[in-house]
């Protein structure tokens, strides 16, 4: 006969209203470990999907993940000329913010490099890739733009063409994917008077300076575009990307690379280390922080259940004693109880957090390694805080039920 | 037939004391009582509140030891004063049966399962416990309740589904204390029967603490405590 499911069986509404209880919390420890699991699949998930082999990034710094890097446009073309290197693409990548139908619209805008990636990497859910050199969009769908939507960025009306699913940014925010050229516009958009004031001081400067004394022709190409004037160089991009050749070894295309000295290049690794244990660290660490938390607090809730719990029954606990009864039969009954409020409250967070994780504003990714580590944990935490309630009932003497 | 009470002793103690605290603090809840009672025999122990009927009653159930003397179940040593020969809890589950002046059931169990329980503590297969916990029921006439819950049950159906549980494991002696106090007459009187059928029919000894002189004709005998010390012992009218 089974003790515990007969007491349970007896008292079935508060067992499963303190399950549900439980299993809330347990949802939460759940959740905590699927936003962990979302942050570091999300700042990855760019990095895999682009796939480079190597990232060119400005000297000394960390690339644009971790912090601002702008290197030339024009290095892809001698990273082509290293050996080993099968391909080398410009990589740009900024976020923009801007109103969209009376809501903020917060988008990181991803450059591809036209027209050699148009865009057919990635997570295609509707529409299609890129099909011109300008003004046109692949937008994630978490970005709510429905295809054929237009967006207004900087100067330009940018349409819709294709939807992805998951590519988002570290940040959570959704990818646009532009051409590189459409993304460094966005980047790099002034207002007319902006460049009006600047035009304006750049040929203040000149008309200062003996060149423009000697050659006044200087000051009239001054007040003209940026790219009518050689001087000036085109706009940076965030990073050069890099692909190998079939068995060329990364560390070796990397080695001759970083001795060039005005780049880092870090590999792929490298960069997804950077991901998942720079940039969201301390997120990390506060997520992993308060996972602990409340897998304690769980315990303690549990513990303090399991007690009143037999509280309640220490009179027929003692009764059982008296009958007889083994140590072992009364600790069952109160292990087993926790053991069934354990899994029961581990069915509930399972059952209610897929319902309620997806409705969740950035991704929580709950993968099988983590169910199996909740039930870990649920084993664990249940046969804890069983003990202070075997403690108690351990201590119960037989005679207690003459009193 | 019911055979007469033999003269094996279901229970013999010798020198019985018990104290508590020490020193100025010390009382003496039991002196020197010493008592047999035969295999089949039906004890009523009496007295006043306070004259030690509990502590011996409890003494005897092994769950307060004296502090001296020697207590023999079945012709088995278990006590010698507050040291246990045997292992007390194990002994209790083959050879002991109790009846509370509560049924204390277990309330989350039904009146079959209330009296299997106690057979699969002493590890009776459980298909076998509930088919002796069903004939015990049905000796105790309470089979028609066997499915109910103790708060389904009157209290007198209680009682008798506790000395069903009692009983579950042939004990040597049954000890009740008080098991009428909370029933009225006729139920009580029934209880007091119900003890003499189980102690000429089964055998078991059974020793009863009682206030309820009027059922005292059931008994073979009556002993009576004052003060910690047996008085006097008599067989009824």
């Amino acid at each position: 006969m089974n003790l515990a499911l007969h007491d349970i069986r007896h008292n079935v509404s508060r067992f499963v209203l303190t399950a549900v209880g439980i299993g809330l919390l347990l949802m939460i420890v759940l959740g905590m470990s699927g936003i962990y699991r979302g942050l570091i699949d999300d700042a990855l998930v760019v990095v895999d999907h682009i796939g480079a082999d190597l990232w060119v990034v400005q000297r000394g710094t960390r690339g644009p993940f971790a912090e601002i890097s702008r290197v030339p446009a024009n290095l892809e073309h001698r990273l082509r000329a290293v050996p080993g290197v099968a391909s080398a693409r410009t990589f740009v990548s900024h976020n923009v913010q801007r109103e969209h139908l009376g809501k903020p619209l917060r988008m990181n805008v991803l450059g591809l490099a036209w027209p050699e990636d148009k865009g057919e990497w990635v997570n295609l859910i509707a529409g299609r890739p890129l099909g011109q050199p300008h003004y046109e969009m692949i937008a994630d769908a978490s970005l709510g733009l429905p295809l054929g939507e237009k967006l207004a960025l900087g100067k330009d009306t940018y349409t819709v063409v294709g939807i992805t699913r998951g590519m988002v940014a570290s940040s959570g925010d959704g990818i646009a994917f532009l051409t590189t050229r459409d993304s460094q516009a966005v980047q790099f958009d002034q207002s007319g008077e902006a460049i009006r004031l600047e035009r304006a001081a750049r040929v203040q400067r000149v008309r200062v300076n003996d060149v423009g004394r000697i050659q006044p022709s200087f000051i009239e190409r001054g007040g003209g575009p940026s790219s009518s004037i050689p001087a000036l160089a085109s706009p940076m991009v965030s990073a050069i990307t890099v692909r190998l050749s079939p068995g060329v070894d990364p560390a070796a295309v990397a080695a001759i690379i970083a001795a060039w000295p005005d780049v880092s290049v870090h590999t792929r690794d490298g960069q997804e280390q950077l991901l998942a244990y720079g940039m969201i660290d301390k997120a990390r660490r506060q997520l992993g922080l308060f996972r602990v938390l409340l897998v304690v607090i769980s315990t303690i809730i549990m513990a303090l259940i399991l007690y009143t719990l037999t509280l309640d029954k220490i009179h027929d606990i003692a009764m059982l004693k008296l009958m007889g009864a083994r140590n072992t039969m009364i600790a069952g009954l109160i292990l087993q109880q926790a053991l069934l409020l354990g899994a029961l409250g581990f069915g509930i967070a399972w059952y209610v957090g897929g319902f309620v994780f997806p409705k969740f504003p950035r991704r929580v990714l709950i993968t099988p390694d983590d169910l199996w580590g909740l039930a870990g944990v649920v084993v664990l935490i249940s046969v804890l805080s069983s003990l202070l309630g075997i403690w108690k009932a351990m201590r119960v003497e037989p005679n207690t039920v003459l009193s | 037939m019911n055979p007469p009470p033999d003269n094996t002793p279901a229970i013999e103690v010798f020198a019985l004391t018990k104290t508590y605290g020490s020193g100025n603090t010390e009382v003496v809840a039991m002196k020197d009582v010493s008592l047999r009672v035969a295999k089949g025999e039906v004890i009523a122990l009496l007295g006043p509140s306070g004259a030690g009927k509990s502590t011996l009653l409890t003494a005897m159930g092994l769950i307060n030891p004296p502090t001296s003397g020697r207590i023999t179940i079945g012709g088995r040593p278990v006590l010698d004063g507050p040291k246990p020969l045997v292992d007390l809890r194990a002994f209790r589950r083959h050879h002991l049966g109790f009846v509370f002046q509560k049924a204390n059931l277990i309330p989350f169990l039904n009146a079959v399962q209330n009296v299997q329980v106690a057979l699969e503590i002493n590890d009776v297969p459980a298909r076998a416990a509930r088919r002796r916990a069903l004939e015990l029921l049905d000796y105790l006439g309470v089979a028609d309740r066997a499915n109910n819950l103790p708060s389904a049950l009157s209290g007198g159906q209680q009682q008798r589904v506790s000395v069903a549980r009692a009983l579950a494991n042939d004990p040597n002696l049954i000890l009740a204390d008080e098991p009428t106090a909370a029933l009225d007459s006729h139920r009580g009187r029934q209880v007091m029967e119900l003890f003499r059928k189980v102690a000429h029919e089964r055998g078991a000894g059974v020793i009863v603490v009682t206030h309820d002189q009027r059922s005292l004709d059931v008994f073979d005998r009556t002993l009576e405590m004052e003060d910690g010390q047996l008085k006097s012992s008599q067989k009824p009218d």
